[in-house]
């Protein structure tokens, strides 16, 4: 096992189970029964492995449940009382840290097996509770007490990029398109619906240029993923086995103002770097792209940071039909976040089950064909913490062989 | 139908009907584009036409009184032998002093009656429908007055505010053989759910987004009607009418769609895009307009909703009767046709929602 790049990449760890629950109005679910339902689905796809370890992610659970101290809580409520368990929060990006961690665990060989699950529980506060807990990922000090809001910040890149680049007004409606078209095949999005264009074109303006078909639907979800050394991987596992290829988290400055070209997103980019050093790939090895469109515009900037368009070219992916599931690179294959829905600290977990279900050949009608490498990247705020993970299909493993 | 379903319907040992209606909307129209207007909303997809707003002089107990005295005017009863006058409301003027006693003496059904208000979000009225249904149906009284009513409140700028409205209906109820709607069955279902409150002391209600619509609205109507039809054997092909809560337009077609009913089933008791969300009188007031239209021999199903949570049901079968009484009196469409359009401004001062030092 080697270490590339000296910062760690996961070798020989192993996505062993996935549990992804509906995102929505789960009115009727507290915080700890959705993460419970994630869970036990995740342990079940895993041939009911107990694992070793809990890395929870959240970001809002302390402002919107009250509720801090998840890892304990989360491993007592699902039968894993005694268990080391700790909450990871990065905003947005927290899902995608609490995996990173469980990989820095799993490669150091302090545990054989850990459980990832990100959860939140959003829908059961109503009015500015929620703006005003999700404007914490901003700098609190210098843009939300200004009252500037994670849409806002969205609005003013949006604005700016198609300033820059001479983007038409529905430049970017192919990134909500796609994802609406995709998440019809996927069972736990919240909007199982296509769009037209002309439905995106009349769209209520949210924060302009932003219209409501640019923006995230934020709600309920949660998420759950059992990871494994390769040693560890349960026999009754599923396979063909995903392999977790390369683990990387970058931080940039929070406030916009403070970012010397906020439009580089310089934290996906350096994550998405890491990330292919690690792995030893590039972008052209890349076949499926899970990432953060939690507005239209972080899908281009992903795009552009991670090296798949040229910087002022992103947005053109989408016109030509090169993110859709037939396309060179397909992205939002479930409906990321513009459909499937997003679930802030739970994002990065569900992206990256989603990205193993693509390799492993369990995505169903979701499926994107002949995949073997797949990226997921999760964002923190406007892209102040970016965590990406490359995952690989490994028919190495196989059942009843020696895993070892 | 199981017993069980047919023993949590409500029916009286003796058969009860309404012997007299009477609808009260007051006359001025707040358009919903006015309040857009004000509030630099989009005026695409506005959940209303416009809403009845309450003249200065306007409050429950007036407006009750009037619909009171349409009812007992199509019954053709003397207002002595009314035992009880019961008004559901949440926008009654005294938060201690009852409205119903004002009404009973302004009727002259004083002294020998009952008299209490209601309180159940905008089911208070059908609430003392069913309670009458057990005063008339037990042989306790032979007449009971009950009423919905309401001037609701909207914080300026919620979206309430666009269909906050005002209006009611009266019903006189009565023994079944004197009656132009007998009422064959009735139900509640009823659950611990808060989707919309208004604490003591506060002027404006507050609510809960979308959980008004799925987990409230559609889930208690839809049980209720349901529950209510398997009871009296019934389905939607079986009512030439139906009634539900209308908070917006948007959400008794789509309640009535999922439990089978064709729109033009609840077209004549659609009335919320002209007059808003009467609240207390909502599907009562509704409920009048069908009266005025119904044929005798039809099946009306009526199902209110109130808030926190619960939905009253009711089977009603239209007789002879209801042709020569309608008239007695005026009809909703007269009310809804006596309109004077109002703006923003005048309905502040209406409203009280301007106040002076």
């Amino acid at each position: 096992m080697s270490r590339a790049a000296g910062i760690g990449a996961p070798v020989g760890i192993y996505v062993a189970g996935v549990g992804l629950t509906p995102v929505g109005e789960r009115w009727e679910r507290s915080l700890r029964e959705i993460a419970l339902e994630a869970i036990e689905a995740a342990r079940a796809d895993a041939g009911g492995l107990r694992p070793q370890a809990l890395y929870v992610g959240n970001m809002l659970a302390p402002a919107l449940s009250g509720q801090t101290h998840l890892g304990a809580l989360l491993a007592d409520f699902s039968g894993l009382r005694g268990i080391e368990a700790t909450a990871f929060e990065a905003a947005g990006a927290s899902g995608g840290v609490a995996v990173r961690h469980a990989c820095l665990a799993l490669a150091s060989g302090a545990v054989d097996s850990a459980l990832v699950v990100g959860v939140e529980k959003i829908t059961d506060r109503i009015g500015s509770a929620v703006n005003a807990a999700l404007a914490g990922a901003a700098d609190a000090d210098h843009e939300a007490v200004q009252g500037v809001t994670p849409t806002a910040q969205a609005a003013l890149l949006m604005r700016r990029y198609m300033h820059e680049y001479q983007v038409p007004a529905d430049g970017l409606a192919g990134f909500s398109l796609n994802a609406h078209a995709n998440a019809v095949a996927c069972e736990h999005a919240i909007y199982r619906r296509a769009i037209s264009a002309q439905e995106y074109a009349r769209a209520t303006k949210v924060s302009d240029p932003v219209n409501l078909y640019d923006a995230a639907p934020v709600a309920d979800g949660a998420a759950a993923l059992i990871l494994t050394r390769r040693e560890a991987y349960p026999p009754g596992g599923p396979l063909p086995a995903a392999r977790i290829a390369a683990s990387a988290v970058a931080t940039s400055a929070l406030a916009l103002h403070d970012q010397a070209d906020p439009l580089a997103f310089s934290a996906a980019a350096q994550s998405a770097a890491r990330a292919y050093a690690q792995a030893g790939l590039g972008p052209k090895d890349i076949q499926v792209f899970e990432l953060h469109d939690l507005f239209t515009i972080y899908a281009v900037l992903a795009l552009e940071a991670a090296g798949f368009a040229g910087r002022g070219d992103g947005w053109r992916l989408a016109q030509d039909g090169q993110i859709a599931r037939g396309g060179r690179i397909p992205i939002s294959t479930f409906g990321g976040s513009k459909a499937r829905g997003d679930s802030g600290g739970a994002t990065g977990v569900y992206q990256i089950g989603e990205v193993a279900l693509q390799l492993q050949g369990r995505a169903g009608a979701a499926q994107v064909p002949s995949v073997r490498l797949g990226m997921a990247q999760c964002l923190g705020g406007a892209g102040a913490t970016a965590v990406t993970h490359i995952l690989a299909r490994d028919e190495s493993l196989r059942q009843g062989s020696d895993s070892s | 139908m199981t017993d069980s379903d047919r023993g949590r319907m409500l029916k009286p040992v003796n058969d009860v009907g309404f012997v007299g209606y009477g609808a009260y909307i007051p006359r001025y129209r707040l358009p919903a584009r006015e309040v857009a207007r004000i509030w630099k909303s989009d005026e695409d997809g506005l959940p209303i036409v416009e809403k009845a707003v309450p003249g200065l002089d306007e409050d429950v107990v007036t407006m009750s009184i009037e619909a009171a005295r349409n009812a007992v005017s199509r019954a053709g009863i003397d207002p002595s032998e009314i035992r009880a006058v019961w008004v559901g409301s949440e926008s009654h003027p005294y938060a201690v002093k009852p409205t119903s006693t004002i009404v009973a003496e302004a009727l002259g059904a004083v002294p020998h009656t009952q008299a209490a208000d209601w309180e159940f979000a905008c089911k208070a009225g059908t609430e003392a429908i069913q309670a009458a249904i057990g005063l008339v149906g037990s042989g306790m009284a032979r007449y009971a007055l009950s009423i919905g009513m309401d001037t609701a409140q909207g914080r300026p700028g919620d979206a309430l505010e666009y269909t906050a409205g005002a209006g009611g209906a009266a019903y006189l109820l009565g023994p079944a053989a004197e009656s132009l709607a007998v009422i064959e069955g009735s139900y509640s279902f009823v659950t611990d759910t808060p989707d919309f409150w208004r604490r003591a002391n506060e002027r404006y209600p507050e609510h809960g987004q979308r959980f008004t619509g799925e987990p409230a609205y559609f889930k208690h109507i839809e049980a209720a009607a349901t529950a209510l039809m398997q009871a009296t054997g019934t389905t939607p092909a079986d009512f030439a009418f139906a009634v539900f809560h209308q908070p917006n337009t948007k959400f008794p077609q789509r309640v009535a769609k999922t439990l089978g009913f064709k729109p033009d089933q609840i077209q004549a008791g659609l009335l919320v895009p002209v007059i808003g969300n009467t609240y207390a009188g909502s599907a009562l007031v509704g409920l009048t307009a069908i009266l005025d239209v119904a044929e005798p021999g039809q099946r009306i199903l009526v199902v209110s909703f109130g808030s926190g949570a619960g939905s009253d049901a009711f089977c009603l079968r239209t007789t002879d009767l209801l042709l020569e009484r309608r008239s007695r009196a005026p009809s909703t469409r007269d009310y809804i046709e006596r309109r004077t359009e109002i703006d923003y401004a005048t309905y502040a001062r209406f409203r009280g929602k301007l106040t002076l030092q």
